[in-house]
């Protein structure tokens, strides 16, 4: 019998189920364990909230070969320069709304949600915003209500969501602090607004 | 004994009555799926349609957490099913098992409700406490994070006391121990943090390691059962059959989880693990289909449940194709930066949780009411030539390769024009969904839902009929215990 071959037994192929489950879910943790403080806020490739208060650009890196942020001359959001806690309290408002208002389930955010409305993880640096003098405006209205405005001539829009000036203007760091994050150069090619001085 | 060919609750142990309950609710949230996948494919052409009213994001959202919560109620009843066969012993805590079923329910019913008639709510925690936690997949607020806790917490208490009780099978210490790891992480996905990367890290610990390993481990037992009931297949062959199974899934899926860590802000190591280990997860998934169909043709098996295995071949080929070929097509960080966030991964979502989960679970719904009549003929020659249930099968199954196949001429679309081409922004993102061939696509998606849909209302019209009034019982699988 087939069946008396240490190959084909049930005992081997138990152990080794065990010990592969075992060893895979152990180089996770290992794997994690690394990676997290390398993703925290404040390190190299997740940028501390406060970088709302500066200038960020999306540039060919000509090592790496991809797209990656760059952090440049201080350009405070809204026009004001904000502290450690009070740029970290704005992009939290900002990323809870996002949440509570399910913008996940028509965009994607990092390039994870839905398909039906553009990737937000640039929006902060999209040409739609036409220059960066009328962006923030631009922005804080179109999130407060964005139904008559234009999107596009496939007559798709994104519906009033009853955000409040101030949940606006939290979005809106968001989403400048997100494109702050390195993405390994997702999205590929992207063109920026025109932001030189 | 009651009447064969009659629904009687005296033909189920303690657990499959259980089990039908829990099938029940499956199918009414299957209904809900289809339903609402038809209604955001109808927005994509007509965007006016229900603006402001149920927005796309609501109906995308009722539609992929009917998914969710059909696949779990289906795999928890499965459970139930074979729970008291498999040990030989009675389900240990019933009572608290039912108790906790309508508990559940009308858990996920208040969900959906709030879901549908509140929506959204301001910027606040309070929100994700009580309306919507925003996060693709797992949306259900924080309080019904507990609950889903607790629930699984019970049903996993209810199986391993009574596998230890009874007989521990091989079947049972996988099944035990896949339950702990999908209770356990599910713990990942419930807190709140601002820094977006932290949140997806863990967010994909969630639906990776519950989609792409617990479950198919848990698709694996219920595999395993099945061929024992339908064909009479040796308990050596599918329970080393099992163990290979969970080897190469958990060897492959568990660090296979780094191909969703391309483009998240994570290190590029992740580059080389997820593209290495997850271009090995489709090897399993071909080992399954050479065993269901080594272990049917080879045996000379007799089989007493058509529809049953008909799906369980559905399943292996759809789990092969769906979750394996289609997830291979752009599991490549080279490629995957160019399809990452189409409709590639719609169109793999599509395919792969038909082909690997919602295939067994109605193969698992034919075994439960063929029980539920008292043990009926389900073979060769039935009623009508069984024309429903091979209907219902050819056009759900139609059905999804069509909408796979127009979504994915939909991605191509996309990848170049939206990503390559564009770069991703708003203007290359319109500049895609207007182009015709992206709008075709859709289109196609959107006929081929609805002989999906077609095929759901002939599969819940066979379920309910088949059987009936049978004289002849049905063929027992020789004696496989």
């Amino acid at each position: 019998m087939a069946t008396s071959q240490w190959w084909a037994s049930e005992s081997f192929w138990r152990k080794t189920a065990i010990w592969v489950t075992g060893g895979s879910f152990v180089a996770l943790i290992l794997l994690t364990l690394d990676t997290i403080p390398q993703i925290s806020t404040g390190s190299k490739r997740v940028p501390a909230y406060s970088v709302i208060n500066y200038r960020i650009e999306y540039k060919f890196d000509e090592s790496r070969h991809v797209q990656v942020p760059v952090i440049g001359a201080k350009e405070p959001l809204f026009g004001k320069e904000l502290n450690e806690e009070e740029a970290e309290a704005l992009v939290k408002l900002g990323k809870l709304t996002t949440q509570a208002k399910n913008c996940m389930n028509c965009h994607t955010l990092l390039g994870n949600g839905a398909y039906y409305a553009p990737d937000l993880t640039k929006a902060w640096l999209d040409q739609y915003w036409g220059s960066k003098e009328v962006r923030e405006v631009q922005m804080v209205d179109f999130i407060k209500d964005p139904s008559d405005k234009l999107h596009n001539s496939l007559g798709r829009r994104m519906p009033k969501l009853d955000i409040t000036d101030e949940e606006a203007r939290g979005v809106v760091a968001f989403l400048k602090w997100m494109s702050s994050i390195d993405t390994n150069g997702f999205p590929y090619n992207f063109k920026s607004i025109e932001q030189e001085n | 004994m009651a009447t064969l060919g009659q629904l009687e609750s005296a033909n189920l142990n303690g657990g499959q009555k259980l089990a039908v309950k829990y099938f029940t609710v499956a199918i009414v949230l299957f209904g809900a799926q289809v339903l609402f996948g038809l209604l955001s494919g109808l927005q994509y052409l007509y965007p006016d349609f229900l603006y402001g009213v149920l927005d796309f994001s609501v109906n995308r959202m009722v539609h992929i957490n009917a998914l969710v919560v059909w696949l779990l109620y289906g795999f928890l009843g499965s459970v139930y099913w074979l729970l008291e066969e498999e040990s030989q012993h009675e389900v240990v805590g019933l009572k608290l098992g039912n108790l906790i079923y309508w508990v559940l329910t009308a858990a996920v019913t208040v969900v959906v409700l709030v879901y549908l008639f509140v929506q959204i709510g301001p910027g606040k925690e309070s929100t994700i406490w009580l309306i919507n936690e925003g996060r693709e997949y797992i949306e259900a607020p924080r309080w019904a994070d507990i609950g889903i806790v607790v629930s699984v917490l019970v049903v996993f208490y209810n199986v391993a006391a009574t596998f230890s009780k009874g007989r521990y099978t091989g079947i049972a210490g996988v099944l035990v121990l896949d339950m702990l790891a999908l209770f356990g992480i599910y713990l990942a996905g419930m807190f709140y943090t601002t820094n977006i990367s932290i949140d997806q890290y863990w967010w994909w610990w969630v639906i990776h390691l519950w989609v792409e390993a617990t479950w198919e481990v848990m698709v694996a037992c219920i595999m395993a059962y099945g061929l024992m009931k339908v064909l009479g297949v040796s308990r050596k062959i599918v329970e080393t059959w099992l163990y290979i199974e969970v080897a190469l899934m958990f060897g492959s899926g568990i660090l296979g989880l780094g191909h969703h860590y391309f483009w998240i802000g994570t290190p590029e190591y992740w580059f080389s693990i997820g593209g290495f280990f997850s271009a090995l997860e489709p090897i399993p998934l071909v080992a399954m289909v050479v065993h269901a169909v080594f272990d049917a043709g080879a045996r000379h098996a007799r089989n007493s449940n058509h529809p049953a295995m008909a799906w369980l071949i559905a399943h292996a080929f759809g789990n092969f194709f769906g979750a394996g070929v289609w997830g291979f097509m752009h599991t490549l960080p080279q490629i995957n930066l160019y399809t990452h966030g189409t409709q590639w991964s719609a169109s793999h979502g599509h395919l792969a949780f038909f082909g690997a989960y919602a295939t067994i679970i109605i193969a698992m719904f034919y075994l439960g009411i063929q029980r539920w009549r008292g043990g009926t003929w389900m073979s060769g020659d039935l009623a009508g030539n069984g024309w429903k249930w091979k209907w219902a099968l050819f056009l759900l199954n139609l059905g999804m390769v069509g909408m796979t196949v127009s979504m994915l001429v939909s991605g191509y679309v996309q990848s170049q024009i939206e990503r390559a081409i564009e770069g991703s922004t708003w203007i290359g993102y319109f500049a895609a969904q207007i182009h015709p061939w992206f709008v075709q696509g859709m289109w196609w998606r959107e006929v081929f839902g609805v002989m999906f849909l077609a095929g759901f209302i002939l599969l819940v019209w066979d379920l309910l009929t088949i059987g009936r009034g049978e004289s002849r019982k049905m063929i027992e699988a020789s004696s496989a215990t």
